[in-house]
């Protein structure tokens, strides 16, 4: 039987509505890139500050997502496996970092990691500096992103059959290695698509890391930093290479994770 | 071997109530029961994959209720298989002797001798996904045996098969038996109990009701399920003997002293006959029809069943007929009365073992 292909009216409006949307997303990165000649951009490429703070905002985000996805991974796993009392409770906390502002989640953070604090001085004894380090950066980062890898991870690590590990532990696999060797293998998708996740919001965030480290200066900071002492003509240039950055190690990581999935 | 005793879970609609029978070293046990009476419940305390509210499970004299899963000795063969999707075929079935650090070649050898056994040597290097009904389980079976279980487990292992695998895969699953390994084997398929089972225990309701040999548990039914196969009353062993000149599927069957024509796919050996007793015609007179197996005998017993009568007459062997009373005042049938007992080829049930 041939399927009609009779267009609806409606689905014409909804399309019309997407096509605004889509415009509201791609229209200001656009004209901002459009203003920007190539010789600013190239200027601003050879700018040692911003390359510095470029890579400092890609190896901290990068640092903190995969620091984190030691504790993140194996949580996600009991969230998505285990039933406990207050399970509701525990997966409304996960969500706390997304729905508050991130400023407030800075200064909520300074004050568990200021240089005064118990936490704040076992860094210092390790030679990790909170406030205006590196820390410091990477914390807030993982405070606001992590929500993401877990999420992600949980709904992973669910859709995995559970018949699949019970088999394994059938055969007389110990748990850990059914961990590794099923679980994970088997919601691998999902945990690395939480993983860019984490890594591509740590790596944007400008609220949390400002109130805690000013500097060393990351890219958004030094983004607003520019726009407020120079303007808008020098904040751009700045923009539009750290989005093109994102973009293309966005573009490879997903290419990199649909490679192996296929494989 | 295995003895399971007054074992109980309760797991949502599913309940299993204390439950008991033992399994000896060797043994083909087979699980009978409708869907949803709690086997694949039974199997899952067994292995220990759910915990039970009461009872014990005890393997060769160890007490193994709340032993680990994996320290239990006691292989799963799940009825869809359950084979890990992102390994190979090679990779699966090795998966087991990992945990037992064999060295790689050690591995291999034992991957490949398991291949061989079950007959999976072109497809080692396939991803479970691309594998048919029959294939999977095959593989299934031979990750099991891999970590030489001391009983194996398999949950509906037919059921997901075609006719034609079934019997390759009824065959297999002998020839494991042979080698000394215990198998507990649950199904709903009584043809399939009767064609594998040493022991059928009888699951209904969450209990064990009856557990016997085949031929006991069909003739002498203590269980509405069985019941309803109340045909089988006439259940006979003997050897199917092809007939090489007959243009149709028709085949001699012998059982003691007895010759009986039967329509059958099966190649010939040693089996069991079912005759359904509501297929039996009993007459005073032979008279000729298409009825291929005609034989005169002597009424031994006359008795209420829970539809009409049901006649016994001794042919050689004893043959039941279920008939209504109106024919047995008709035809004046009691106690040592000659008469003639006739059904056709095709209302015999030829079950190879």
């Amino acid at each position: 039987m041939q399927i009609q292909k009779r267009i609806e009216p409606l689905h014409l409006i909804f399309a019309a509505l997407g096509g605004v949307v889509l415009l509201f997303f791609v229209a200001p990165l656009l004209n901002m890139i459009f203003k920007c000649s190539a010789g600013q951009l190239i200027e601003t490429a050879q700018d040692s500050e911003v390359q510095r703070s470029i890579w400092l905002t890609l190896f901290t985000s990068m640092a903190a997502t995969l620091v984190f996805s030691v504790v993140a991974i194996p949580f996600a796993y009991i969230l998505a496996r285990k039933n406990f009392p207050f399970k509701q409770l525990v997966n409304g906390i996960i969500d706390i970092p997304i729905v508050i502002p991130h400023s407030a989640a800075g200064i909520a953070l300074l004050g568990i990691i200021a240089p005064d604090t118990i936490i704040g001085r076992i860094g210092e004894t390790f030679g990790i500096k909170f406030v205006g380090g590196y820390g410091g950066i990477m914390v807030a980062m993982a405070f606001v992103s992590l929500p993401f890898l877990i999420n992600s991870a949980r709904d992973g690590f669910a859709a995995v059959p559970e018949r699949l590990e019970k088999a394994a532990l059938n055969l007389g696999a110990p748990p850990m290695r059914v961990f590794f060797t099923i679980s994970t293998p088997l919601a691998w998708r999902a945990i690395l698509s939480g993983l860019i996740l984490m890594w591509a919001r740590g790596m944007s965030e400008f609220g949390a890391v400002i109130i805690i480290a000013y500097h060393p200066m990351i890219t958004p900071i030094l983004i607003y930093e520019r726009f407020g002492a120079f303007g808008l003509k020098y904040a751009r240039p700045v923009s539009v290479l750290f989005i093109g950055i994102c973009l293309l190690f966005f573009v490879i990581m997903r290419v990199i994770a649909t490679r192996k999935n296929s494989a | 071997m295995l003895k399971v005793e007054q074992l109980s879970k309760r797991l949502g609609d599913f309940i299993i109530s204390d439950v008991s029978f033992d399994v000896a070293e060797g043994e083909y046990f087979v699980l009978l029961g409708a869907s949803g009476v709690g086997k694949t419940v039974l199997l899952e305390t067994i292995t220990g994959i759910l915990t039970v509210d009461s009872g014990s499970i005890k393997l060769n004299g160890r007490d193994i209720t709340h032993e680990k899963i994996q320290k239990r000795d006691i292989g799963l063969v799940y009825q869809d298989q359950a084979l890990f999707p992102h390994l190979s075929v090679r990779q699966n079935i090795a998966y087991g002797l990992k945990s037992r650090s064999h060295n790689r070649s050690e591995i291999n050898n034992k991957v490949n001798a398991l291949a061989v056994e079950v007959e999976v040597t072109h497809l080692l290097e396939r991803k479970p996904t691309t594998l048919s009904g029959g294939e999977a389980q095959r593989v299934a079976l031979a990750r099991a045996l891999a970590v030489q279980p001391k009983c194996l487990l398999l949950d509906e292992p037919l059921s997901s098969l075609d006719l034609g695998s079934r019997s390759e895969m009824r065959a297999l699953l002998r020839r494991i038996n042979r080698k000394k390994i215990t198998m507990i084997h649950v199904t709903h398929d009584y043809e399939e109990a009767i064609s594998l089972a040493m022991r059928i225990g009888i699951m209904e309701n969450g209990k064990i009701v009856q557990v016997d040999t085949p031929r006991q548990i069909f003739q002498h039914p203590k269980s509405e399920f069985v019941a309803r196969f109340i045909g089988i009353r006439n259940f006979f062993w003997g050897e199917l003997i092809k007939n090489k000149h007959s243009p149709d599927k028709s085949a001699e069957f012998v059982t003691s002293g007895l010759q009986l024509s039967v329509l059958t796919d099966e190649e010939p050996g040693e089996g069991n006959v079912i005759i359904r007793s509501e297929d039996v015609t009993v007459s005073t007179e032979p008279y000729s029809s298409s009825a291929r197996n005609v034989f005169e005998g002597t009424i031994v017993d006359i008795a209420t069943a829970r539809l009409g009568i049901e006649i016994i007459v001794d042919i050689g062997v004893e043959i039941a007929a279920l008939i209504t009373q109106d024919s047995v005042n008709k035809l004046g049938l009691g106690y040592g009365k000659k008469v003639f007992v006739s059904f056709k080829a095709s209302a015999v049930k030829f079950i190879k073992a």
